[in-house]
């Protein structure tokens, strides 16, 4: 079997508040669902890997072939646990150590 | 090659000065080289000054814009006369047929916008663009409509917005990208705008080149025609000489 590529995003969460890891998740989810439907949403191997709370700043794995995907549907987020919210993408890479020297 | 990239549509009211001084902080932080406000018929020449000013300071290019929504062929052709020449942009709103045909007929319109929300409003059809192909007209897609609307009505505007996207790719119409907002928090990244229009059909090169080189293209176009020098296209002035 064909090995699943793998893409990592780091997120910059803008809101009120400080959301807790599950409510900021759920929203991901949710905006991917609505875009996408649920049998899209299964297509994205989506999985937070790690969710900085003080910074507000997430990291993501997903497919390669949904990256277009999933930040269409980041994009599309307007609200976190029903607060005003919107998220960046700040920078994706192929490996966890190339996304955080990029981000440093 | 890093790219410049433009919003050509923030909805703010220029009297709000405080609402404009945020969206336009948010734009040159988010990496915009070029915003354009647009104005209607009332053009305050004090207002554009400030804008101009407020933009300068925070390292933007503020690109002058008028949008208007005309009634018929009549009203568009006399706006047209009236203001091309004091505008760097000309879109035109196009509620109905006849005036979106004019408008993609003349050449003094830059930008073709169709309401979001009554997709029978759409006239963006295989003749539009090619009209619109010959006159250099391009359409433009406002980002905001499909972060607000939720179920069928995004639905639907997004099947408009993929039909009239192929449409103008077939006639090579170009698309630009802007984020029609009003609001702080509907701003986006340029790439994460780029990324919304893959959800109509632009691959990555062509949904970046809708947020960056087309309205650049369009601006610079213009610049170069309402410059002094300006005598015919690819003809300038490069030196007067003296009366002997």
């Amino acid at each position: 079997m064909k090995r699943v590529k793998r893409r990592y995003l780091a997120l910059q969460l803008e809101c009120d508040g400080v959301p807790a890891e599950r409510e900021f998740i759920d929203a991901v989810w949710a905006a991917i669902t609505k875009l996408y439907g649920e049998v899209g949403a299964s297509l994205t191997g989506l999985a937070l890997i790690n969710f900085d709370v003080e910074r507000k700043v997430a990291v993501l794995r997903v497919s390669l072939a949904s990256l277009g995907m999933v930040r269409a549907s980041l994009a599309s987020i307007t609200c976190v646990a029903g607060r005003e919210a919107s998220v960046y993408v700040l920078g994706v890479s192929g490996t966890l150590k190339a996304l955080y020297a990029q981000a440093q | 090659m890093t790219r410049a990239f433009v919003d050509l549509h923030l909805r703010v009211n220029p009297k709000d000065q405080q609402a404009t001084q945020r969206l336009i902080s948010k734009a040159s932080k988010f990496g915009y080289s070029q915003i354009s406000i647009p104005f209607t018929l009332k053009l305050n020449e004090e207002e554009l000054t400030q804008l101009k000013a407020a933009c300068t300071e925070a390292g933007l290019d503020f690109v002058s814009r008028a949008d208007f929504h005309p009634r018929s062929e009549d009203d568009l052709t006399h706006f047209l006369r009236k203001f091309r020449r004091r505008f760097e942009v000309i879109c035109i709103i196009c509620d109905n047929k006849e005036v979106a045909r004019q408008a993609a007929k003349d050449r003094r319109v830059d930008l073709l916008n169709f309401p979001s929300l009554d997709y029978r409003k759409r006239f963006f059809d295989r003749a539009e663009a090619e009209l619109a192909s010959c006159n250099l007209a391009a359409l433009e897609v406002d980002v905001k409509p499909l972060l607000i609307l939720e179920g069928p009505p995004r639905v639907r505007l997004l099947t408009s917005l993929r039909r009239e996207v192929a449409i103008a790719r077939e006639f090579r119409v170009p698309i630009v990208v802007s984020s029609g907002v009003s609001e702080e928090r509907l701003m986006r990244l340029p790439r994460d705008m780029a990324s919304i229009a893959f959800l109509f059909g632009l691959d990555e090169a062509q949904a970046l080149d809708a947020t960056s080189t087309n309205p650049a293209a369009i601006v610079a176009r213009n610049r170069e025609k309402l410059s002094s020098r300006f005598v015919a296209p690819g003809i300038s002035v490069v030196k007067e000489g003296k009366p002997s």
